[in-house]
């Protein structure tokens, strides 16, 4: 029997690259969080990814050590494949922040495997060294992994940071492409398994460059302030602050950084459209940005900026709450014309009933 | 894996043929953990175990100087897969050190918020990343006749869960292709929701203070959570019996099982969920509160309760040194010298340790760790509990105390009795966890999903409390405070895999001293100065080697199961290099000779 096309097979073709690996090394000075984090993600989730529910993409092989089968060296082998150059092409995600090893004589911060040669464990700033150069991309998951989080707060003794502070802000992959930052403490999950669907279609030749904005974050997640999402940013509008945790209303007195934040959570919820921050009650500790977290310190106090601009919203605010409230009460009664009386008076006229 | 072959002198002075082997990175865990043993492959068993992490991050130095408000915040950020167990136990110290009690309704939500974590963590654990050493692709590998027995061998609760054989279950496990495995990842997600609603964002949460919640309660809240918990339930009544039947069949399979992971029964569990009827969060009534938890804290030393008073339990806590890569705060600041009871504070408590990191090479005649060891110091001796993964304790504890009796959870003093009301397609069940006669890997696997329909049968009780405020109109979440200038606190709650305790000192109105002690620097502790051992080691070694596989193609799989038990999460171990003290041979063969 000769296979016959189907008549719909019209745009669906196979991807320019059939394969590709994903190396995720989670050994930076994180928690593992942002790893634990995509399992709840379901647009697209894990298995849509690796069991190919969405055509047109290459088949992804994935190499996270929170979920692979592989155990040591067996878990190691593709890694050591890449480092040689005999696994291409693969996409390298980075989790936690990259400690500065040369600030001490000896030892590791953070470090995956062991170095057969020598028995000490090879360092994970090492691995970044052997992999970078060889991937087709990079992308830094989580807060940690992009700007430094909160193992890079002040007083810390790792002296730790983002990837792009480690590789370099101006640096690029062999295939030209920048680092691209998925921030979050941890990252939203759907957040990252949307970006990374967005670089297999890239790769596939689906789709154009992704587009980054200059802290390399993907536009169309982060080009919006928490403000701008958050359903109660009416409140906002109207002046309307809370004064105590568990109010429905604004936040921002209460310690909420969502007008200066690039975030979507609120906007997106946090899984499959619930929870989240200051839409659920949360101020917003600003978890998604470079300066986080000690520019968001102490979290429980009005920031600084939002004393200002909400004595000026209050005053406009108030009076058009009240005013709003006056056509909120009219626009709760019915229509007069609606009753049981025996007579129209809905100001139609019938010619005869 | 190395194969180094070094003939050592055993102990009873006849010549053993050891064999080097390791994993490096150990997978399916959070965190970044090695496992180094020496196995006796003519004897069949580990005769030694290391267990190394490699990860420093540093909390304890750079919570130094801040707001003790934003300990939460922080601190969720140790761990990634229970960051939300350490938020609530900073919400705890918090509540102690600035005297506020939250509103009733706020302590139901944070223990709405903190069963769904139970009900979420356990299972992702049980049947996505523990599961895979049960199923057909791992099985197949290093046990076929064990395969071919599953085969043939007839699952005795079939009519619950729907598969008939024991292999049936074993393929339903295999990673994203099985069934089974892919429903409990779509039970992670509806129980992280439920989560979600409670706390707002997993796993870091957004919604917890000291004081109480910001999650506003509605009946849409409720009725949300609700909803999933009663589909959570109807996923529980076959989910136990299917894992009964797993784990019965490993015992049947391979006799002898018993010992893998097999431990002395040194137990701890710090107690969880608090019950705001009694709980003030003062540390003078702190034992009676301590007993009034819905899983109550207990020690548990070979099969005897031997405390179950929190302010003892804290009392009794020693961080000792060990072979670490810290240097010794015995010359340094006393922080503490009595708590509020007038009870002398030791050097060694986490109120009075200060953390002097000093990076260096690994070496196993030196520091090799960047663990302590924690401690339980009963009078007599410092103890190494270990906490099982989490579950296996905590109904220990409860069992024995016999205190929790809230209708849909009663512990009887040698058991615990669960119950689940009518679901969808399933009718009303009751479990009953009974005190098992090992502490051992399957015995800590089967408890993880006891576990999970204890936290589910608990929520049901949290939810129609919840829900009475509600209708009663109590409906303010949230208490205010004010920071002192000076004090000091402890907070205890269960993590998900285990122990956890935050201690703070406030000083100036910042935080002068904190000192986290999550499970895995108990479980995964380094031999300390008096020479215990930690858990780990204890456990893998000695453990019977069952695998089928010879030297050439071992997977290690037994000690992956003992392992995997403790349910590992190195993140919270942050920094730890567990050996027993002797001298690692140095020679090393390649890694990979003999991997495919």
């Amino acid at each position: 029997m000769t296979a016959t096309v189907p008549y719909g097979r019209v745009t669906q073709k196979p991807p320019a690259v059939s394969d590709i690996h994903v190396l995720w090394l989670t050994a930076g000075l994180g928690c593992d969080g942002d790893s634990v984090s995509i399992t709840a993600a379901t647009q697209p989730s894990i298995e849509d990814v690796l069991l190919g529910a969405i055509p047109g993409l290459p088949k992804v092989h994935l190499h996270n050590p929170v979920l692979a089968v592989e155990v040591g060296s067996d878990f190691l082998k593709p890694w050591y494949q890449a480092k040689e150059g005999k696994l291409d092409p693969f996409v390298l995600v980075v989790e936690g922040s990259i400690p500065n090893e040369k600030i001490k004589e000896e030892g590791y911060w953070a470090a995956m495997g062991t170095d057969t040669a020598t028995g000490q464990p090879i360092k994970t700033t090492t691995w970044i060294d052997w992999l970078a150069p060889k991937a087709l991309g990079v992308v830094a998951i989580g807060t940690c992994a992009t700007y430094g989080g909160i193992h890079a707060m002040q007083g810390n003794p790792t002296g730790c940071m983002g990837l792009a502070d480690y590789l370099g802000w101006e640096w690029r992959s062999k295939a030209g492409l920048p680092i691209v930052n998925v921030p979050g403490c941890p990252v939203q999950p759907d957040n990252f398994m949307e970006t990374l669907l967005y670089l297999l279609y890239q790769v596939a030749g689906l789709a154009p460059m992704i587009p980054l904005d200059d802290e390399l974050r993907p536009t169309w997640l982060f080009g919006q302030t928490v403000h701008e999402g958050c359903d109660r940013a009416g409140y906002y509008e109207q002046g309307d602050f809370a004064t105590e945790y568990g109010s429905p209303k604004c936040i921002v007195k209460l310690g909420c950084w969502g007008p200066v934040v690039n975030c979507n959570v609120p906007k997106r919820g946090w899984m499959n459209g619930i929870g989240g921050c200051p839409n659920v009650g949360g101020i917003c500790i600003g978890c998604t940005m470079p300066g986080f977290p000690d520019k968001f310190m102490p979290f429980m106090d009005e920031p600084p900026g939002a004393r200002l601009s909400s004595i000026g919203v209050q005053l406009y605010g108030r009076t058009i709450r009240a005013l709003r409230s006056f056509t909120n009460s009219t626009v709760n009664k019915e229509p007069k014309w609606r009753h049981p009386r025996p007579e129209l008076t809905t100001g139609y006229h019938p010619r005869t009933y | 894996m190395a194969t180094a072959t070094v003939p050592l002198k055993e102990t009873k002075g006849k010549q053993r043929k050891l064999v080097e082997m390791n994993w490096d990175p150990i997978t399916r865990i959070v965190g970044s953990l090695g496992i180094f043993t020496k196995i006796d492959f003519d004897n069949k068993e580990v005769a030694e175990c290391h267990s190394t992490s490699s990860i420093f991050r540093g909390y304890s130095i750079f919570m130094k100087g801040k707001d003790p408000r934003d300990a939460h915040f922080i601190t969720s950020r140790i761990c990634g897969i229970c960051g939300d167990n350490h938020a609530t136990c900073a919400t705890y110290a918090q509540n102690m050190a600035f005297g506020v009690r939250p509103p009733n309704i706020g302590e139901w939500i944070v223990n709405l918020g903190e069963a769904a974590e139970y009900m979420f963590d356990h299972n992702i654990f049980q049947d996505n990343l523990v599961g895979v050493d049960f199923c057909e692709q791992m099985v197949r590998a290093t046990n076929p006749s064990v395969w071919e027995k599953a085969k043939k061998t007839a699952a005795p609760h079939a009519a619950d869960h729907g598969y008939r054989t024991i292999a049936d279950i074993m393929t339903a496990l295999n990673p994203f292709t099985g069934e089974f495995y892919r429903e409990t990842l779509h039970v992670s997600r509806y129980t992280r929701e439920a989560f979600c609603l409670m706390e707002g964002r997993h796993v870091h949460p957004s919604t917890l203070y000291p004081g109480g919640v910001g999650t506003v309660p509605t009946v849409q809240l409720f009725t949300d959570y609700l909803v999933r918990l009663a589909r959570y339930a109807e996923f529980m009544k076959k989910c136990l019996p299917l894992h009964d039947d797993l784990f019965d069949f490993w015992y049947d399979a391979l006799p002898g099982y018993e010992k893998v992971g097999y431990r002395r029964t040194l137990l701890g569990c710090w107690g969880s969920f608090n019950n705001p009827d009694l709980c003030d969060y003062t540390y003078q009534n702190m034992s009676k509160w301590g007993d009034a938890m819905f899983v109550t804290p207990g020690v548990v030393v070979d099969g005897k309760l031997v405390t179950h008073d929190l302010v003892k339990i804290n009392l009794g806590i020693r961080i000792l040194l060990g072979h670490s890569f810290y240097d010794d705060w015995a010359d340094q600041e006393t922080f503490v010298r009595e708590d509020p009871l007038g009870n002398p504070v030791d050097q060694r408590h986490p109120w009075n340790q200060t953390t002097i990191p000093r990076p260096q090479k690994r070496d196993f005649d030196g520091a090799y760790s960047w663990t302590m060891s924690p401690r339980w110091f009963d009078g007599k001796d410092y103890l190494a509990l270990d906490t099982g993964g989490g579950p296996i304790a905590r109904f220990w504890a409860t069992a024995l105390a016999g205190l929790v009796d809230i209708g849909y959870v009663k512990a009887t003093g040698k058991s615990v009795k669960m119950y689940l009301p009518k679901t969808a397609t399933k009718p009303e069940a009751e479990f009953e966890w009974k005190i098992p006669k090992w502490s051992n890997a399957i015995e800590r696997d089967r408890a993880r999903t006891y576990f999970q329909v204890y936290a589910a049968a608990a929520a049901y009780h949290f939810v129609e409390k919840a829900l009475a405020e509600l209708h009663a109109g109590r409906t303010k979440t949230w208490n205010d405070f004010t920071v002192p200038e000076e004090a000091i606190s402890c907070g205890f709650h269960e993590a998900v895999r285990g122990v956890l305790s935050h201690h703070v000192v406030i000083r100036n109105g910042k935080i002068a001293n904190y000192h986290p002690y999550p499970p895995t620097p108990w479980n995964g502790s380094v031999r300390d100065v008096y020479g215990t051992p930690g858990p780990y080691e204890d456990a893998v070694q000695n453990t019977p080697i069952f695998e089928e596989n010879g030297q050439e193609n071992f997977k290690g799989i037994d000690i992956m199961r003992a392992v995997r038990s403790f349910d590992p999460c190195l993140p919270c171990g942050v920094h730890m290099y567990l050996g027993n003290g002797k001298v690692v041979e140095t020679h090393h063969s390649p890694f990979f000779l003999n991997h495919r």
